[in-house]
């Protein structure tokens, strides 16, 4: 660790390139803390996203007509405007309605912080898309298995859960595999209601520190780094789950 | 080879995954689409009805600036316009790049695909915004590149990316037959490929090239956090001048949301039925 950050901070006076994330421990903290946040935000919301998208996908194949009116509007109003408006829409909108307390010293302490407003707005936004990909998934399940399904005695519900859903994963994991990488890149958005995420830390560096040019390179690789890694779990899932003989 | 899904229902076969976007499920109805407007209707008159009897209400107050914010949203789309074009002239040559011969043209347009495709659209927003110069000195003539213009190449960047993965595969779902028909044909690899190949890759490009255009669309939005006075600037200065309330934060970030929806949402319709329209199987 002292290696790298000393070789750094040579770098930086023999070069004038200045990586201060690498050798200046303040700088270092934020940008691990701004890391960890990214990490929190992507990975609550992609687990979010998923369970509303199933759910989404199972009223959907329901009984209820207005359930599904219901669904089909949040999908199509969803895919259809711009995720930072409805960040905004969310935070500003919804959160200055909800009761606040205050706190000891004074400040306006609401129910649901940023943070928390960030995981809901960008949940939905992803969850629209990952019903309409569950969807897809489901419609290549034949109705035959689903009626072998009843004979055996499984209720809707039950066979969703046991039956279809795990066979329409597997068969729209691709799909899925490039929306949550998107989500992942949407996370961003939180930076615009001062979420403290990798963006908002090198922003708050490199604005102190003067060392643009270097810190666009860190954020660079790092999101670079975070696509990769996500892109290689979903491929390794995918061949996990891969079931024999199907489209291959 | 593959068959139409409905023939196949009888048979208890997985199968073939299709993302069939918009098809019969995700249209909104007229009872729909009238319970969305009454629904939003609500919302807006119940935010005013909190608001006193003194102050505007929420859909005067839209009323008065909706000119203006409608000008701030012409903007978004004149930026999207000029993103799509640039983007899609850069994509096309990054595109066939990256079906290029030699190996030196096809590394560098793959690299540079994976670059912009991988990164967020906002850290690509920053990048521009901070690092190109406000003006341009090219033999000694000053061009001043305010600050929508640098924002439009921000937003040109993934559009290339996108475009070029559009293109290669366009040009990789047409059967390799054409290019062997070519050859034989004595077609050079330039002819077959401008004159053969591309003009068939046309039509399976318009609907994933609109799909990126309604994404770009919703991207312009960005351009609002690194200051472009777009919609969304425009919506924050409104709220602003109108004493800061805040039950007027809902209805007019609502209008915002409105203003994309009744955009995009024809395009994303009209981008489904050329995509089955345009269906081969």
């Amino acid at each position: 660790m002292d290696a790298i950050s000393g070789w750094f901070q040579r770098f930086y006076e023999s070069t004038g390139y200045n990586f201060s994330v690498f050798y200046d421990p303040y700088d270092w903290n934020r940008y691990v803390d701004g890391l960890k946040m990214t990490l929190i935000l992507s990975v609550t919301t992609i687990l979010l996203s998923l369970v509303l998208g199933a759910t989404g996908a199972l009223i959907q194949s329901g009984p209820s007509r207005l359930l599904r009116g219901l669904v089909n509007a949040f999908v199509v109003v969803f895919r259809n405007t711009p995720p930072l408006v409805q960040l905004f829409f969310f935070y500003f909108g919804f959160g200055t309605m909800l009761p606040a307390t205050e706190t000891a010293t004074g400040m306006r302490e609401p129910v649901l912080n940023n943070i928390a407003w960030a995981i809901i707005s960008l949940s939905l936004f992803a969850a629209a898309f990952n019903v309409e990909i569950f969807r897809s998934g489901i419609e290549a399940v034949p109705r035959t298995t689903v009626e072998a399904a009843e004979a055996l005695g499984y209720t809707r519900f039950k066979a969703y859960c046991h039956i279809v859903l795990p066979l329409a994963i597997r068969v729209c994991l691709p799909a899925l595999n490039n929306n949550l990488v998107n989500l992942l890149k949407t996370t961003t958005l939180a930076y615009a209601i001062a979420v403290p995420e990798t963006l908002y830390a090198l922003k708050q560096i490199w604005s102190e520190s003067q060392n643009v040019l270097e810190m666009m390179i860190v954020l660079l690789a790092t999101y670079g780094i975070l696509v990769s890694v996500l892109v290689w779990l979903m491929h390794r899932w995918e061949r996990a789950m891969h079931i024999p003989g199907y489209n291959r | 080879m593959m068959v139409p899904a409905g023939s196949q229902d009888g048979f208890p076969v997985l199968l073939p995954f299709r993302l069939r976007r918009g098809e019969t499920h995700h249209r909104l109805g007229v009872a729909a689409g009238a319970l969305l407007c009454i629904g939003l209707v609500l919302l807006v008159s119940t935010a005013s009805a909190q608001g006193g009897r003194v102050a505007p209400s929420a859909l005067q107050v839209i009323a008065k600036w909706a000119p203006l914010l409608l000008t701030g949203f012409a903007f978004n789309i004149l930026i999207s316009a000029f993103a799509m074009l640039l983007g899609t002239i850069a994509g096309l040559g990054v595109g066939l790049g990256l079906l290029s011969d030699l190996w030196p043209v096809r590394q560098t347009s793959w690299v540079l695909t994976q670059i912009f495709r991988n990164v967020p659209w906002l850290v690509l927003l920053f990048f521009v915004m901070f690092l190109v110069p406000f003006q341009l000195t090219v033999f000694n003539a000053h061009i001043p590149l305010p600050d929508w213009v640098k924002a439009t190449v921000g937003f040109a960047l993934p559009v290339m990316a996108n475009v070029a993965e559009v293109v290669r595969g366009a040009v990789r779902s047409v059967p390799s037959t054409q290019w062997e028909a070519a050859e034989a044909l004595a077609f050079t690899r330039r002819q077959s490929m401008w004159r053969i190949i591309l003009p068939q890759c046309f039509k399976r490009m318009l609907p994933p090239w609109m799909n990126i255009y309604s994404l770009v669309t919703m991207s312009t939005v960005l351009a609002s956090i690194v200051g472009v006075s777009e919609l969304l600037t425009l919506t924050a200065q409104v709220h602003a001048a109108e004493g800061g309330r805040p039950e007027l934060f809902a209805p007019l970030y609502g209008f915002a949301l409105l203003c994309f929806f009744l955009y995009c949402y024809p395009i994303n319709r009209w981008t489904a039925h050329l995509e089955r329209r345009f269906q081969t199987r």
